[in-house]
């Protein structure tokens, strides 16, 4: 058998490290961890609580759900208002409050809005509902964005033509450089590890040599991460920013050539707006061309009410990016919960304030 | 982002699906972003999709590179 | 009141609570209501009685370790059981839709006969209803029941003796219930079976030992993050939980790393929590490890007066994290 999860959570292996890191980091550095699986296992793990003062940690725009506009959620609420139509979407999804509804609003209203693990589920929904129109709410990065793919490919083979996709799929390294331009203030790049896993590590290449900054590319598991962060310190103190890959029983440098081709085929890069970050070139994905007919945003192209896009005083534009943490949000815990979100990093429960919220706080013994 | 988890290929069936367990649980997934897994492959389960293998020995690394890490600790501090 | 209900209100904690204190509470105030514990402890002269009732909802009707009957007996022998009382009489109303198979409604029957017999109670008054097919699924089970409580056991129900210093024990393996109906729901293939079962022998024996128990909730929907929060709300003190002591098979572990679920949200129905003082602790242990369904059970916290009101989760890397409530039930992520 080989070690999968829980010989990455040993103590003693864990401890070893932490002892490692401890003796060897002297300056003050942050790290950015980039995707919401690293806030989640981080803060689940009680990772902040046993690093040394020096190390801080920052979540960045690394959640799919929280950079979505409103405006995705408020489209998708349109579209299941449509006759004889079902959304199909990931459990991610169901209490994001888009400007006006929500689809868990939607469904109480009687939308036939269905949860799904996988996106062969909503292909499975089309398969037995030709009368119907099927919509998959496509969010997600460079990991997800190649299911949605080969789903609309299967479906081009299966002859679905029954079969959409709302997409809001995005790609991560535009945003990384976009943060590093817009002024924030770190030392390494916690790096995605799944989203690695289809792209390769080297996609980060240019961002070390841009901005001469350290990037790792991590796995989720506790001693991935303290490794990975043991790798930054090492580079920081040592003042030599480097591209390494801690994850490599997932990553390799070029990636799954496969699963990229088929997202390559499917979609194309566009302009898109990432909630808290704004507009950022060529970092979403829409299908091509001559995938038009599976693109429910160009089928349709349903008109919807817009509520107001962001509300007053939240701060999650800077959560993402990194200049505050989210107890620094006058916002958080007070108005914004996770039983009540107000922002984009509240909503999902990988979200960098959610997590927060959830795991960490007074944790002191 | 992009929870996925390791699972093992039992076996592979037609249209390009292969029953994996995962802990346990047996779930059908998709193959089609893979090339060349076989029942006993490791792969990465995500939405329903395996979207990359698990490397065997690399994994057996990543545990032991402490000893690694302990010779770059000393040598930093030794610096 | 402003708004729809919306599934969340169903979670059992969250938008649950907010229901029950906006509405419930404000409309039915004045009675046992007010202490919020699994049964409503009464008195009639000298003699003291628990009342609860429960309502059963689930899709499918049949799952791996049980169905809607069993659970709807399960369910208020349960209630009474942790709240100290020795469950006596149930009555069960049933809501059928047209259509419904008598042979499923035999199976669902007979099941609660025998699930009956097992927690040492009787079914002595029943109702039923037939409502055109699409107005609810399959069918409905409400149960009622009654126990009677000894004068010495009325306060484990609203914890007033709870202290710093006690132990948490629970009788064993968690989630298992939860994800037994998920995976059936979504043809997931394991071996995971619901842990539906009555607890009121298991309890009974445990009171006898004469050990000192000082609370006990069984810990359903919301799993044991719901009841030990409640706990560390209602009694103002911290509770500390010790990941590598909360009893979880792999299996259940795994499936739950695969669907981004955390395990001490998830439901059980066969499963308790007690609050005892630490000295007495091995006394309760011994007892429940020699009884069929507590087999696996471990002192997996203790409540402390730091950080009042929340629970602090010593993970198995030796962090510390905060657990709290989420806002309505768990849903399968892929982010």
């Amino acid at each position: 058998m080989i070690p999968l999860m829980s010989e990455y959570r040993d103590k003693t292996r864990v401890d070893e490290i932490l002892t490692a890191i401890r003796d060897i980091s002297r300056k003050q550095v942050t790290f950015m961890e980039v995707c919401g699986g690293h806030t989640m296992a981080i803060h689940k793990s009680g990772i902040p609580s046993l690093l040394p003062s020096t190390i801080k940690l920052l979540s960045g725009p690394g959640c799919p759900v929280c950079v979505t506009s409103k405006y995705f959620i408020d489209e998708a609420a349109a579209l299941a208002r449509m006759d004889n139509t079902i959304i199909t979407t990931f459990g991610d999804l169901i209490r994001v409050p888009g400007s006006l509804t929500s689809l868990s609003r939607e469904k109480a209203d009687g939308r036939d809005i269905r949860m799904v693990y996988s996106p062969l589920d909503a292909l499975a929904a089309a398969k037995e509902n030709p009368d119907k129109n099927v919509i998959f709410l496509g969010i997600g990065f460079e990991t997800t964005a190649p299911s949605s793919a080969a789903a609309v490919l299967e479906a081009e083979t299966l002859k679905l033509d029954n079969f959409y996709i709302l997409s809001a799929h995005k790609v991560m390294p535009p945003a990384m450089s976009a943060l590093i331009d817009g002024g924030v203030k770190i030392n390494g790049y916690i790096c995605p590890g799944h989203v690695s896993t289809i792209t390769g590590s080297r996609i980060y290449k240019p961002l070390v040599e841009k901005y001469r900054i350290g990037c790792v590319v991590s796995g989720f598991e506790p001693l991935d991460i303290l490794q990975t962060i043991f790798l930054l310190v090492k580079q920081c103190e040592t003042d030599t920013p480097e591209l390494e890959n801690q994850y490599t029983r997932a990553v390799q440098d070029n990636g799954n050539r496969k699963a990229l081709s088929l997202m390559n085929k499917v979609f194309e890069r566009s302009d898109d707006w990432w909630r808290g970050l704004g507009i950022i070139p060529d970092s979403g994905l829409q299908l091509k061309k001559q995938y038009i007919k599976h693109d429910a945003h160009r089928v349709f192209e349903i008109n919807f009410e817009k509520g107001p896009e962001e509300e007053a005083g939240c701060r999650c534009g800077d959560v993402l990016k990194g200049t505050i943490s989210p107890p620094e949000c006058p916002l958080f815990s007070r108005v914004c919960t996770p039983g009540n979100p107000v922002g984009a990093c509240m909503v999902s429960s990988e979200g960098a304030c959610a997590a927060w919220f959830r795991y960490s706080g007074e944790a002191k013994p | 982002m992009c929870l996925s988890i390791p699972a093992e290929i039992i076996s592979i069936e037609e249209n390009g699906r292969a029953l994996v367990s995962v802990g346990g649980t047996r779930y059908k997934a998709s193959l089609i972003l893979v090339d060349n897994v076989k029942p006993g492959d490791f792969i990465l389960l995500h939405s329903g999709y395996a979207i990359g293998k698990i490397d065997p020995e690399r994994a057996y690394e990543t545990l032991h590179l402490m000893e690694g890490i302990k010779r770059k600790a000393d040598d930093t501090t030794h610096e | 009141m402003k708004g729809i209900i919306t599934m969340d209100h169903g979670s059992g904690y969250g938008r649950t609570s907010e229901l029950i204190e906006s509405l419930f509470l404000a409309s039915f105030s004045g009675t046992g209501l007010s202490d919020q514990g699994d049964s409503a402890i009464l008195s009639i002269g000298s003699d003291h009685i628990a009342f609860t009732t429960d309502s059963f909802v689930i899709k499918p009707v049949f799952f791996p370790g049980g169905d809607i009957g069993k659970l709807a007996v399960c369910g208020t022998v349960n209630d009474l059981a942790v709240s100290g009382a020795h469950p006596r009489y149930l009555s069960c109303g049933f809501i059928l839709e047209e259509g419904l198979p008598l042979e499923d409604l035999e199976r669902i029957v007979a099941s609660m006969a025998q699930t009956a017999q097992a927690g040492g109670v009787k079914i002595v008054t029943g109702d039923t209803k037939v409502v055109e097919k699409g107005s609810c699924d399959k069918l409905y089970i409400n149960t009622a029941g009654i126990g009677t409580i000894r004068e010495e056991y009325t306060h484990i129900t609203n914890a007033e003796k709870v202290k710093p210093g006690d132990v948490i024990i629970i009788n064993g393996t968690i989630a298992e219930h939860g994800l037994a109906v998920l995976s059936f729901r979504n043809s997931f293939e394991n071996s995971i079976i619901s842990d539906c079962t009555p607890l009121s022998g298991l309890i009974e024996k445990c009171l006898e030992s004469g050990a000192d128990i000082r609370f006990m909730r069984d810990a359903t929907r919301g799993g044991i993050a719901a009841v030990l929060s409640e706990l560390a709300v209602k009694t103002k003190t911290g509770i500390e939980l010790f990941e590598n002591a909360i009893p979880i098979r792999d299996e259940v572990a795994g499936l739950c790393e695969m669907l981004g679920f955390d395990p001490l949200y998830v439901a059980n129905e066969g499963k308790v929590l007690m609050a005892v003082s630490e000295k007495e602790a091995g006394k309760v242990l011994s007892v429940l490890h020699n009884h069929p369904d507590g087999k696996n059970s471990s002192i997996m916290g203790t409540v402390t007066e730091k950080h009042p009101g929340s629970i602090v989760l010593n993970t198995s890397i030796g962090g510390r994290r905060i657990v709290d409530i989420p806002a309505g039930t768990q849903l399968p992520r892929i982010c």
